[in-house]
């Protein structure tokens, strides 16, 4: 109660109406958008249905909202505190026994639960500071006080990353692990590989890049075309797969590295572009928009996860003398994809401690310096590129292989914009950030596909949601490769000076 | 032996013309001092003898060898390290990390030792090897910035204003390493300076430099009391 002693300040009622008025007018627009109008399948009626009740509430919700905020910032929690609980108890009542559906402020259940607990947060932080008396913390303060937080985060990563690594290895012996969930696991370990594959050339190198998806492609097209042409193997394939994507990088690198910032975006932009067309026309030798279809599944080393053993040979089952099970499939691509995405974050840890990882990082903060000290900015650019490109194409591979059936249409603009989305969000050049964000970004709206049409929306959410919290991503706190003389730091890092 | 020739220098950013042949030599084992006023063309020059820009005209040996063409990294290759203007360190590696930048083009195996030596040359470095770069103070930084030059082991040190911004006490010290660097590991040394009185003590030879022309050369202790000199850069702007 200290902090009673100093008036609070006066609240500015006419700005704060006039924001909140603000806010709920964006609201309307993007809700007549977004959520007012519903296509009706009956026939004979109009196509389009209104749903006006849907706008006008989340208009109200918001400007209700929006002006609660208002009154926090200026210290009137108590008034907040009480309105926000009422419309938090009596909306959450509603929901769970299931009262007079009319009372909804909206007709999908997702969207009044995240309401309610909007409310609820609301309350959450008004009661805290009726409690605790104290002063909205400047923004600074905040920054720095969640900084520690993620660096605190990455020093817990040598523990946090063996125990996400046990959780990853034994999630399909799980008990509540079915089909269901391992196939959505299997889809976020596979974003987490790209997402470790571009952090080299974003999160490492700096370079921006738009057209990642096109190295996903270029190792998805030459193992089917491999397989299918020549009738190898997986493993076989895979490190050609990897290699011409590591080509088409270099291919890209060459021309396009002088470029910088936004040029380079721009042009990376159109690369994914351009070999996503190719592809579309080239029929001849990719199908076009046909797509390449029988790809075969992988093996193994040599066993395939069948029901049937080949002719004159053995299955992984029959081999090994154990019964078939249809979900072992899925497990096992599960834990190839794991296997992969190990070894593009072994290989990235590995490549970070040696000269040409550190002229990476430093490349992307200062290159005149770093041409000083007799670095090779072309080449240097260019292995970030290719390197990334190759764990690109393993992904493509794998993406092949397990789809069984590639077209051009997977590979499309929104790929590279999701991958490069994990990259920042997670932090720039995070291991763990990335694995954070991909469980966020993919997992969560594959979790909640009951969401269906409000998914791409809660997407959209939550990117805004970091953006405005932390700006510079989840994990954004660089710790150093190296440190000397391992045991307690003495004279003291970073701390006020003796 | 002479360690660097620069003969008939000119060199210019697009329109604007910044040297107009400039004549340098610089003899092995010597500490050389390049002063004169804001612009007048020197940081163009320690850049244009690592060829950026390039010069468009006239000469530059490195050794003996004709390095006027040859891309940056190949120049620092053969043993010229540059500490260039506003120290450009990586502000977000630690200290540790900025020295292992400033091996990339030595031996490997030199590294342990060679990072002892900078540590016994700046031993508030060794205190901060973990600190990131950016948050050292600014001699800290100045330092830094030195050391990682000396960590590829150059014959040729080139130093554009190592005393910027220096309370009076670090820019003796960091003088005072200067000359270490050049006696006891017999490092070539060529510096500019807005500092002129310290640097032409320190220097046994100096060059004034003005509008992108040489206008003066001679001994550290003949420009100190050179007249013109003495009106131009030492009185008053002590
Ligand atoms: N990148 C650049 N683009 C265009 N002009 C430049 C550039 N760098 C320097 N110049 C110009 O070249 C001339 C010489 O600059 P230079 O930096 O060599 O001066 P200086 O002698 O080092 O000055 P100071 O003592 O202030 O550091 C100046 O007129 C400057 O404006
Ligand atoms: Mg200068």
């Amino acid at each position: 109660m200290r902090a009673r002693a100093a008036a609070p300040p006066s609240v500015d009622w006419a700005r704060a109406l006039k924001d909140a008025g603000l806010v709920a007018g964006i609201v309307v627009l993007l809700a007549i958008a977004l959520a007012g109008f519903r296509i009706q399948d009956e026939s004979g009626g109009p196509p389009l249905a209104y749903r006006f009740n849907d706008v006008v509430a989340a208009a109200l919700i918001a400007f209700l909202g929006r002006l609660g905020i208002a009154a926090l910032r200026a210290q009137r929690a108590v008034p907040v505190l009480a309105g926000a609980l009422v419309f938090a108890i009596a909306l959450s009542g509603v929901l769970v026994f299931g009262a007079d559906e009319q009372l909804l402020p909206f007709q999908s259940t997702v969207l009044n639960g995240t309401i309610a607990l909007a409310a609820w947060m609301l309350s959450a932080r008004a009661a805290w500071l009726v409690w605790h008396a104290a002063s909205e913390t400047s923004t600074e303060v905040r920054e720095a006080r969640m900084d520690r937080l993620s660096a605190q985060v990455q020093k817990l990563a040598w523990w946090v990353g063996p125990l996400l690594l046990g959780l990853a290895v034994a999630l399909p012996f799980l008990p509540w692990a079915d089909r269901r969930l391992l196939d959505i696991a299997t889809l976020v370990v596979t974003y987490i590989m790209l997402g470790w594959g571009l952090n080299i050339v974003v999160g490492l190198a700096g370079l921006l890049d738009l057209g990642y998806v096109a190295f996903y492609a270029v190792g998805a097209y030459s193992y089917a075309l491999l397989a299918l042409h020549f009738d190898l193997g997986f493993w076989v394939c895979l490190p050609f797969a990897g290699i011409m994507a590591a080509f088409a990088g270099i291919l890209l690198g060459f021309p396009v590295l002088r470029l910088r910032g936004d040029y380079l975006a721009i042009v990376t932009l159109g690369f994914g572009e351009i070999v996503r067309i190719i592809l579309l026309n080239w029929y001849a030798f990719t199908k076009g928009p046909d797509g390449l279809s029988g790809i075969p599944r992988p093996t193994f080393f040599g066993l395939p996860i069948a029901r049937e053993a080949p002719e004159g040979g053995h299955s992984f089952h029959s081999f090994f003398g154990l019964e078939y099970s249809p979900v072992d499939r899925i497990i096992f691509l599960y834990y190839l994809a794991l296997a992969l995405a190990l070894l593009t974050n072994l290989v990235t840890l590995r490549i970070r401690r040696l000269p040409v990882g550190r002229a990476w990082e430093a490349l992307r903060e200062d290159e005149i310096a770093c041409r000083s000290l007799g670095v090779h900015p072309r080449n240097t650019k260019l292995t970030a590129f290719a390197i990334g490109a190759m764990f690109g194409g393993f992904g493509g591979s794998f993406f092949a292989t397990r789809q069984g059936f590639i077209s051009p249409e997977s590979f499309t603009f929104l790929e590279s914009a999701i991958i490069l989305a994990i990259v920042v969000l997670g932090g720039m050049g995070s291991q763990i950030g990335v694995v954070l964000a991909a469980i966020l970004l993919i997992g969560l709206p594959e979790v909640f596909r009951e969401l269906n049409q409000y998914r791409m929306l809660a997407f959209g959410l939550a990117m805004v949601a970091i953006m405005a919290w932390r700006p510079r991503g989840l994990l954004a706190h660089r710790e150093p490769t190296v440190r000397l003389y391992h045991g307690p730091p003495d004279a003291s890092d970073g701390g006020p000076r003796a | 032996m002479t360690v660097l020739r620069v003969m008939d220098v000119h060199a210019a950013y697009g329109p604007i013309k910044a040297l107009h042949g400039v004549d340098v030599e610089v003899v092995e084992g010597e500490i050389v001092a390049l002063i004169g006023a804001n612009g007048a063309g020197k940081s163009t020059l320690l850049m244009t003898i690592c060829g950026n820009p390039r010069a468009s005209r006239g000469r530059i040996e490195f050794l003996g060898e004709d390095i006027t063409h040859l891309p940056t990294h190949e120049i620092v290759r053969r043993g010229v390290a540059q500490a260039p203007e506003g120290r450009r360190l990586f502000s977000f590696m630690s200290v540790v990390e900025n020295l292992q930048m400033g091996a990339v083009s030595a031996d490997p195996r030199h590294f342990d030792e060679d990072l002892e030596r900078v540590f016994t040359l700046y031993p508030i470095l060794r205190e901060r090897r973990d600190q990131r770069g950016g948050t050292l103070s600014g001699g800290e930084q100045q330092m830094l910035a030195i050391a990682r030059a000396l960590m590829g082991r150059p014959k040729l040190l080139l130093l554009d204003e190592p005393s910027l911004g220096l309370a009076p006490l670090l820019v003796k010290q960091i003088f005072g390493v200067i000359r270490e660097i050049n006696t006891r590991d017999r490092v070539t040394v060529f510096l500019v300076e807005q500092n002129a009185h310290h640097a032409l003590r320190v220097a046994h030879r100096g060059y004034v430099m003005a509008n992108g022309r040489i206008v003066l050369q001679g001994t550290g202790r003949n420009l100190l009391a050179d007249a013109e000199v003495r009106r131009a850069y030492l009185d008053g702007g002590r």
